[in-house]
């Protein structure tokens, strides 16, 4: 399937700049004196608002593509707008959940929080009302002062998520992040990941390569076929696949990303 | 109270007392004690058997009596006000330039690349090669003893803390980046306290260096009041009664030191583990 990846999605009006621009972005790695491509012509354009799941095989260049959209790499051919504007570095506009939760161990649950603010310009006061606020959204206020190591898998997690959002940025990427969590744990947060990303209305990137994730949480999908990273296929995702998670549609969609990712049906069934 | 009742609370009371002191008895290690106890007897003999001429090796006893002397005359107190005062002074200049110049050093590339080899050969050259330098820059006295326990101090420091900066872990340098943390946020937030335990090693190591550069610095630059000049005292005047109790004191010390970071050290362990 051929998408039309310059032309703005039937949601947004036609004349909107889409609020993330991917413009034929190709990237190498320099390995052994050898240039290794990883992601080949990666076009994409997201509207406002919008939540876009990128599934691929692991080391297929979804945790680059995301490094490059932070700013965080700036050597790579083609461009990458926000809002109209190249990207030139990481702002404050964007944030990141990593898939491991990367909290400082030596600060409490609020001080790593409130350092995603500490750029932010807001006094003190302001900036803990916000942490405030961000640990409540993720249900974890009574753990304000508790330490990394004394949180579970998916309490880290939850942290980091709340981190992400403490400078209400307007775009969210998450690299694979319920990944390390245990099914269960990463089922509920799924959905509060859904919930949260909605109330905040930030346009969200999110990377994983679990199928149900991808197909749960966004709008649109995106599928990557590897070595180099390239896009083979941009689905969208109806309104009653994304809210039930047993509906018919649900099930289609699934089987159809398995199938471009090159997972045989049989096999697909039998888990 | 019934009797019943007290002898119900006294009995558990006693049974606490015994599981205590055993825990107490259990937490000395014995062990090191017995060689020294050996090494003592060994020299009570070897002085009561006339083993060694007592020119040579004092009775254990002249030893305690010359103490008893020192401490009541307060000679004794002087030389080990005058040689602690020496070796803090040092350490504490030491200390405070070693983390200087070794969060520069980590927080700065540029600076790594130009001064970091020096600091490194600095290293690799035998401390008491800067006796004779340091002795002519800042004469024998006091300002030359304190600058060699201050380079002596120095050394561990300046390494444990670059290391520690410059080995903070990529995910965490992105992290920061993307969190927009200044170059001041980053080092007091994610640099200094994953550098800790590095620099508490470096501090553990300069306690020691500071002490053997403390007694060198005393016994090879001119004789001053401290534990070093009574030492040279002991040996011009053949009082070896004084000289065994001066390195008895040494190595007190030493160990008193030793012991202290080791206690600091495991606390900070606690503490970033917890
Ligand atoms: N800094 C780097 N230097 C060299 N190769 C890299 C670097 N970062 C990633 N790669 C390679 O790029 C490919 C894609 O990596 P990544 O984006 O992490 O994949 P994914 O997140 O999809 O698993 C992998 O083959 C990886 O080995
Ligand atoms: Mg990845």
């Amino acid at each position: 399937m051929n998408a039309p990846f310059h032309s703005p999605s039937p949601q947004a009006p036609a004349t909107a700049v889409p609020a993330l621009d991917i413009r034929h972005v190709s990237k190498a790695f320099v390995v052994d004196g050898k240039a290794v491509e990883v992601l080949a012509d990666i076009s994409l354009s997201v509207e406002a608002g919008s939540f876009v799941s990128i599934v691929g095989a692991s080391g297929c260049g979804k945790s680059t593509l995301l490094r490059l959209i932070l700013g965080l790499d700036l050597d790579y051919a083609g461009e990458i707008h926000l809002d109209g504007r190249p990207v030139e570095g990481p702002g404050p506009e964007r944030s990141i959940v990593f898939q491991e939760h990367r909290l400082l161990p030596w600060l409490t649950v609020e001080g790593n929080v409130g350092a995603a603010l500490l750029h932010s310009g807001l006094d003190a006061a302001a900036r803990r009302r916000s942490v405030a606020e961000h640990l409540e959204l993720v249900g974890l206020e009574a753990f304000a002062k508790a330490y990394p190591a004394q949180l579970s898998g998916g309490m880290a997690q939850r942290v980091a998520i709340a981190r992400a959002l403490a400078n209400r940025p307007r775009f969210l990427l998450l690299d694979e992040p319920l990944g390390a969590l245990d099914a269960l744990t990463r089922l509920r947060l799924q959905g509060e990941l859904k919930r949260i990303v909605a109330y905040e209305g930030a346009t969200a990137v999110l990377v994983t390569h679990d199928v149900d994730e991808a197909v749960f949480l966004g709008h649109r999908i995106v599928v990557l076929h590897p070595r180099p990273g390239r896009i083979a296929a941009v689905l969208e995702v109806p309104e009653e696949a994304r809210a039930d998670r047993s509906s018919p549609a649900f099930v289609a969609l699934r089987d159809r990303v398995l199938e471009l990712l090159g997972v045989s049906l049989g096999e697909g069934r039998a888990r | 109270m019934s009797i019943d009742a007290a002898a119900a609370t006294t009995l558990p009371a006693e049974a606490r007392a015994g599981t205590a002191l055993r825990s107490v008895t259990r937490r000395i290690d014995w062990r090191p004690w017995t060689a020294f106890a050996a090494l003592l007897a060994l020299w009570f003999a070897a002085h009561h058997f006339g083993w060694v001429p007592a020119k040579y090796l004092p009775s254990p006893l002249a030893v305690v009596q010359r103490l008893i002397r020192e401490v009541t005359a307060g000679t004794l107190l002087d030389d080990l006000h005058e040689t602690l005062r020496r070796n803090l002074s040092g350490l504490v200049i030491g200390v405070a330039a070693g983390l200087a110049l070794g969060a520069l050093l980590g927080a700065s590339s540029l600076v790594g690349r130009i001064v970091g080899p020096t600091v490194l050969a600095q290293r690799q050259t035998a401390l008491f090669a800067w006796v004779p330098l340091l002795a002519m820059w800042f004469g024998g006295g006091d300002t030359g003893k304190i600058t060699f326990i201050a380079v002596a101090a120095f050394q561990p420091v300046v390494i444990g803390t670059w290391r520690g900066i410059s080995l903070v872990p990529a995910t965490y340098r992105e992290l920061s980046h993307v969190l927009l943390l200044s170059r001041w946020n980053y080092m007091r937030l994610v640099a200094l306290p994953h550098a800790l335990p590095m620099i508490f090693t470096g501090l553990h190591g300069a306690l020691i260096y500071a002490w053997l550069a403390t007694v060198g610095s005393e016994l090879f630059l001119n004789i001053s009041p401290g534990l070093g000049g009574r030492l040279n005292e002991g040996s011009q005047l053949f009082e070896i009664d004084l000289l065994f109790l001066v390195i008895l004191l040494f190595g007190l010390i030493g160990l008193g030191f030793n012991t202290l970071a080791e206690r600091a050290e495991g606390l900070l362990i606690r503490w970033n583990n917890r």
